[in-house]
């Protein structure tokens, strides 16, 4: 379709109907006309040719039955032979004149002054037949014994001739009538058979361009042929664009129902989450404040306990409140730590470039007081610096690097190697320890909370660094994993996700 | 009511008060004591006493922040928000250390604010070092030199 309309509304040069009603007139007229042009001129000249003919005979036929006549000088004679032409209807009048050119005897059909035979001519007449206008007149002349005896003149009339050609004309126009009119009833029938099957087509296509209407069928018509077929394979088409048109919006919505449905399901779970973590705070804070104060109050009242009363409570009075004050400690430890962890699990990571050699010299340089005493061989190697939260993997490092340092307490030369691996991906680093490591089958222990491998009279702790620095790794979407072997030391594996900064 | 004030503690638990005042006794800042059990009553000791010209307001506020009626950081809110108050050294002695307690203190305009500890040498400590600072070695202006 194109902008300057569309094609049902506007033709150019008419419907197909009118262009066949006019083609085939149009063909019909030259035919008649072609035909007549050729027709009339030949019918006009084999007409004069034969009325020449017979003229010729007719006045050979006179010439010879006057010639006694004129010899005889009997004029009742030739007018007797001049009679005998009125079998002739055409022949309007004649005249025989003597060879001195008087009239000798004459005819007329209808006597007439337009007819009557002039009384003199001019001789003497040369033989001929012309044609003027209606008429053809014919001269001969009459011979006896070698010597002109007279001349015959007869009148004839063309009207004859002219009725045949005007009665031809009148039936070629009855012919161009009756034609004309089958023209049109021909025309009538491609307008019923053609046009309105294209006219259907066309308004079916226009439905579908302009609505997207599929739905549209144009009426089959097995009788008009070709187009028969194109309505056929036409709605045989809008089946099929139906069909996926169908499928296309079922497969839509079955999508949209999906879509709703996923993020129903996303909006209620994240409800259920943000309550959940609501929940999770308050009971962090009522952690923090509601566990602790009793703690307070315990420590303090058996501190005041022992000031006040100590001596009178003897040695084991004073050791058992001693170890109630501890273990009161203790458990303030355990609840700040768990409560380390579980902020940690909210707390949102800072990211940015950092320099992980510097945090592992100012790590090293913080476990001063642990390693006091101790012989500790570092083996350290530049680290990438990569994209993490600094505050984080500071965290990381002081738990990896205080655990190898506290496990490798019993040996006499500590050997700590802190390196990187890089194969192909994100760099993986490692700490490495010669101390008294573990058997590899507690390993998927070594990382939950409170979860310990040594007793805490062999190693002081708590069995929360490995569950903090597991979840500080997690949160970086990297990875930890540690190899080790009883009495044989430990290596812990971790990388953090993303690429190096 | 009108001896002097040096601390208005404000604190529900009669345990931790025991405690505090113990503490504070030991370090001979007990004299000058007023106790307040909840936030309602802290207000009105802080402003009956103001609004009388012949006393002076309680030279440092010890303050819990879960407290009964009207909570610690709403009585914060309301003596740094009146320029008669603004100026007395208020510290949050409380058992959370929550980050947002913490910075909804210092919005409000705390002076200091402190994690009571579990170990009981350690909150003695704590203890005689606030009261050593804030009462001896600090200076605050007089209210009326505060524009109040």
């Amino acid at each position: 379709m194109t902008a300057a309309g569309h094609p049902v509304e506007s033709f150019r040069g008419g419907t197909i109907q009118q262009k066949l009603t006019r083609t085939s007139v149009v063909v019909i007229l030259t035919a008649l006309v072609l035909t007549t042009s050729a027709v009339v001129p030949y019918y006009l000249i084999a007409g004069r040719r034969s009325i020449a003919g017979e003229l010729n005979v007719q006045a050979q036929m006179i010439a010879l039955n006057s010639t006694s006549a004129l010899l005889f000088d009997d004029e009742r004679a030739a007018t007797e032979t001049l009679a005998a032409l009125q079998a002739d209807r055409n022949v309007l009048a004649a005249a025989i004149y003597t060879s001195r050119g008087t009239l000798f005897a004459s005819y007329e059909a209808q006597p007439s002054s337009a007819t009557a035979p002039r009384t003199t001519i001019a001789v003497p007449v040369r033989d001929a037949i012309r044609f003027s206008g209606l008429l053809a007149q014919a001269d001969q002349t009459i011979v006896a014994r070698g010597r002109t005896a007279g001349y015959v003149h007869i009148v004839y009339s063309l009207r004859a001739l002219l009725v045949d050609v005007v009665r031809f004309l009148l039936i070629t126009a009855a012919v161009l009538v009756v034609a004309v009119f089958g023209a049109l009833m021909a025309a009538r029938r491609v307008q019923r058979d053609l046009t309105v099957p294209i006219t259907q087509l066309a308004g079916a296509a226009l439905a579908v361009s302009r609505k997207t209407d599929y739905t549209v069928r144009v009426p089959p018509n097995h009788a008009i042929g070709e187009l028969g077929m194109l309505i056929d394979t036409f709605n045989a088409m809008l089946s099929q664009i139906q069909a996926r048109d169908e499928e296309l919006d079922a497969s839509a919505r079955r999508y949209q129902r999906l879509n709703e449905d996923l993020e129903r399901r996303v909006a209620e779970r994240t409800s259920e989450l943000q309550a959940i973590n609501k929940e999770l705070e308050a009971f962090t804070y009522s952690v923090s404040h509601d566990l602790r104060a009793p703690l307070r109050r315990i420590d303090g009242f058996s501190g005041m306990l022992a000031e006040k009363y100590g001596p009178e409570l003897g040695t084991d009075g004073t050791h058992f409140l001693a170890r109630i004050r501890e273990g009161t400690l203790h458990m303030g430890r355990l609840i700040d730590d768990l409560l380390n962890l579980a902020r940690l699990g909210r707390k949102e990571l800072t990211p940015r470039p950092t320099d992980l050699t510097s945090i592992v010299t100012r790590v090293i340089d913080g476990l001063g007081r642990e390693s006091e005493g101790r012989t500790i061989q570092w083996k350290r190697e530049p680290l990438p610096v990569v994209q993490c939260d600094p505050a984080l993997m500071e965290v990381v490092l002081t738990n990896l690097l205080s655990n190898a340092v506290k496990y490798t307490r019993p040996r006499a030369e500590a050997v700590i190697e802190i390196g990187v691996e890089r194969n192909g991906g994100a760099p993986t680093f490692f700490v490495k320890d010669n101390g008294v490591g573990f058997n590899m089958k507690y390993a998927d222990k070594l990382f939950g909370a409170f979860q310990r491998l040594h007793r805490a009279d062999e190693f002081e702790g708590i069995g929360i660094g490995l569950a903090t620095v597991q979840r500080i790794i997690h949160k970086h979407n990297g990875r930890i994993w540690v190899d080790a072997e009883l009495n044989r030391g430990a290596t812990f594996y971790f990388s953090i996700g993303g690429t190096p900064a | 009511m009108t001896e002097k004030i040096d601390i208005l503690l404000v604190e529900d638990n009669a345990d931790d008060i025991e405690l505090a005042v113990h503490a504070l006794r030991e370090e001979k800042l007990a004299n000058g004591i007023t106790i307040a059990r909840d936030g309602e009553e802290a207000l009105d000791i802080i402003f009956h006493r103001s609004g009388d010209a012949d006393t002076a307001p309680p030279r440092l506020i010890l303050l819990d922040l879960k407290l009964p009626k009207i909570d610690g950081l709403e009585v914060l809110r309301v003596v740094k928000n009146d320029p008669r108050t603004k100026a007395i050294p208020i510290v949050v002695m409380t058992s959370s250390k929550e980050e947002r307690d913490l910075v909804e203190s210092y919005k409000l305009g705390v002076n200091a604010y402190v994690q009571k500890p579990v170990g009981f040498d350690a909150f003695r400590s704590i203890v005689k070092e606030l009261g050593l600072f804030w009462l001896v070695i600090n200076q605050t202006p007089s209210p009326q030199a505060f524009g109040a």
